[in-house]
């Protein structure tokens, strides 16, 4: 989970993705976040998030992209 | 012969007055209804005694954006296109630079509008539309104007803190749409999927051959672009068969193997622009949609646009880049050396337009306007004006022209053009900030700041957020205690991209 903090964090350092719930319906990623965000997991984790994942439900917080970083990683 | 870009829309309006012409997810406006809109708007501003002023259109993004458009021309003035999430500091600048006017907002953006320092009237597009068209002053309008008269101006980045307004006429905009519909093949038939914002030019590659041959564009929801299989599911809900978008949109689309869920059934003709296209991706793209035509398009906003095209006719290695091909009909490029020469074929110069498709300059600055809108240096002979993009190019051995680089600090991200010298003045401008220096992270496509000074990163993040607009937001911010220089004392550049490179 820390290292994923830091992966958010070095894109957007003001924000505090510990507590925030609304990454996407509050429009704090965009595109290029995300863009980033999957390529850095992947080299971070090894874990390739498919096109079908990239919802805004798995992107809305912290919490939930670790915990679909960690399905990932069991399957 | 031609002399107004509204004539395709009173062209069009005749022949298929209730086709829809611009659409959202949610609604769409027939030709009639721009029509009747934007003659209605031009009326009313008209009456209020503008004309030949800069009308800012300060609305969200949706079809009405595109008749408040029309209807400013139609009141023989010029829009303004404004992001509606633009900061205010970035937005107060721009209003300084275009004096007296007026603003038209909508429902979403009125309260923002109103708490903006803007000095001009401001209206309600809803009101504006509802009002009555009025022949005989739309008529005395269009009588006394000419197709070297402002349509748009345009705010790009701009190296010295201050955007840039690009104004742009009929008759460029004219030149370009004729000659881009001949190479694109648009007709009737096209059905855009618009993904580039309205407060650039590059959605006239869409809204005005819609206008022109009673086509259909449709504004893609932003958010979609963050989400690809949701996104190739609406361009097959709407049978979008065109696309015009930037690069890292459709890159968006293949990186993420989308295409081994969901394929564009209708699209046969994508056109990109704004930056290199990954040859891997593009393979991509091309397996997946083997029968349509890819266009790469090439041109910076002061050439209203796009000057060159190529269309893939053959296959690329990963080690090469597309070209950017060669110039539309009435269009000439030419790359010149440090000396102002032709240099020989196959070496490298700066990339310079000529023809009727450069823009009038740069809106009350002709101290800028003088340095990129220049005399042609090889006529002595009478004036004539060609603009130096500050792009590098190349002929390729089969007559080809090759984007080299740029000449100074300028960078192409997520399809924007930005001055890395732009960021760094606004970070220079904070109190707590001693240093600052940007470099742009080819490979991985991030703006990286360094700064020196007190302040904490993520306060300087904060503050650059109030300043900049989103795409200029660097992606990595790093605090030093000090920034390395050359042995002449400029800020080492090279140097801070090995610090980067190796941290």
């Amino acid at each position: 989970m820390e290292a994923l903090l830091n992966i958010l964090n070095e894109l957007h350092p003001e924000v505090d993705f510990e507590t925030a719930t609304g990454l996407i319906d509050d429009k704090v990623l965009d595109s290029f976040d995300i863009v980033t965000i999957v390529a850095e997991i992947d080299a971070e984790y090894d874990v390739q998030i498919p096109a079908v994942e990239l919802t805004p439900e798995n992107f809305n917080s912290a919490q939930a992209l670790y915990a679909l970083v960690e399905r990932l990683m069991e399957e | 012969m031609q002399t107004n870009i509204l004539q395709y829309l009173e062209r069009t309006v005749v022949r298929c007055p209730d086709k829809v012409a611009f659409a959202n997810e949610e609604m769409g406006l027939t030709f009639s209804e721009v029509y009747n809109q934007a003659r209605a708007i031009g009326t009313k501003l008209n009456k209020e005694g503008y004309y030949a002023k800069p009308i800012v259109v300060f609305m969200r993004k949706h079809p009405t954006t595109l008749a408040a458009f029309f209807g400013a021309i139609y009141a023989g003035c010029y829009y303004v296109p404004l992001d509606d999430e633009m900061p205010r500091h970035r937005i107060e600048l721009i209003f300084q630079t275009l004096g007296e006017g007026a603003l038209i907002c909508d429902e979403t953006t009125q309260s923002i509008a109103s708490e903006l320092n803007y000095k001009g009237q401001i209206f309600r597009y809803e009101d504006l539309a509802k009002g009555e068209a009025d022949d005989a002053v739309l008529a005395d309008i269009r009588d006394k104007q000419l197709d070297i008269d402002p349509i748009y101006i345009v705010f790009t980045s701009g190296s010295t803190g201050v955007p840039k307004g690009v104004v742009a006429c009929h008759r460029s905009v004219i030149d370009y749409v004729e000659h881009l519909c001949e190479v694109l093949k648009f007709d009737e038939n096209s059905v855009f999927g618009n993904q580039t914002p309205l407060y650039f030019d590059a959605y006239l590659k869409e809204v005005i051959p819609t206008l022109k041959y009673g086509a259909k564009t449709v504004l893609i929801p932003k958010q979609l672009f963050m989400f690809p299989i949701k996104l190739v599911e609406f361009l097959n809900e709407h049978k979008i068969n065109t696309l015009c978008w930037v690069v890292s949109a459709l890159t968006m689309i293949s990186s993420f193997r989308t295409f081994e869920t969901v394929k564009p059934e209708y699209l046969r003709t994508i056109a990109f622009a704004s930056e290199v296209f990954p040859i891997k991706q593009f393979k991509l793209w091309r397996a997946a949609l083997p029968q349509a035509r890819f266009i790469n398009l090439y041109g910076p906003t002061e050439t209203t646009g796009i000057c060159c095209y190529y269309e893939v006719d053959r296959e690329f290695s990963e080690d090469e880049t597309l070209p950017v091909g060669r110039p539309f009909k009435n269009t000439q490029i030419i790359l010149l050396d440090e000396n102002n020469q032709v240099p020989p074929v196959g070496q490298q110069g700066e990339i310079c337009v000529r023809g009727t498709r450069l823009t009038l300059g740069y809106y009350c600055n002709p101290e800028k306007t003088s340095e990129a809108f220049v005399q042609n240096p090889l006529n002595n002979l009478y004036p004539e004006l060609i603009y130096r993009t500050g792009d590098l190019g190349r002929w390729n051995d089969r007559g080809e022209l090759e984007f080299a680089g740029r000449k100074d600090y300028q960078i192409k991200h997520m399809g924007h053009r930005i001055e890395l010298g732009e960021i760094e003045v606004i970070v220079n401008m904070h109190t707590q900030v001693r240093s600052a220096c940007c470099i742009f992270d080819n490979e991985k496509k991030k703006i990286v700041l360094f700064y020196t000074g007190d302040i904490p990163v993520a306060e300087l993040t904060a503050y650059i957020k109030s300043k900049l607009p989103r795409y200029m937001i660097p992606n990595v911010t790093k605090q030093l205690d000090e920034l390395p220089y050359t042995p002449n004392g400029k800020i080492d550049r090279n140097g801070l991209k090995s610090l980067y490179a190796g941290k």
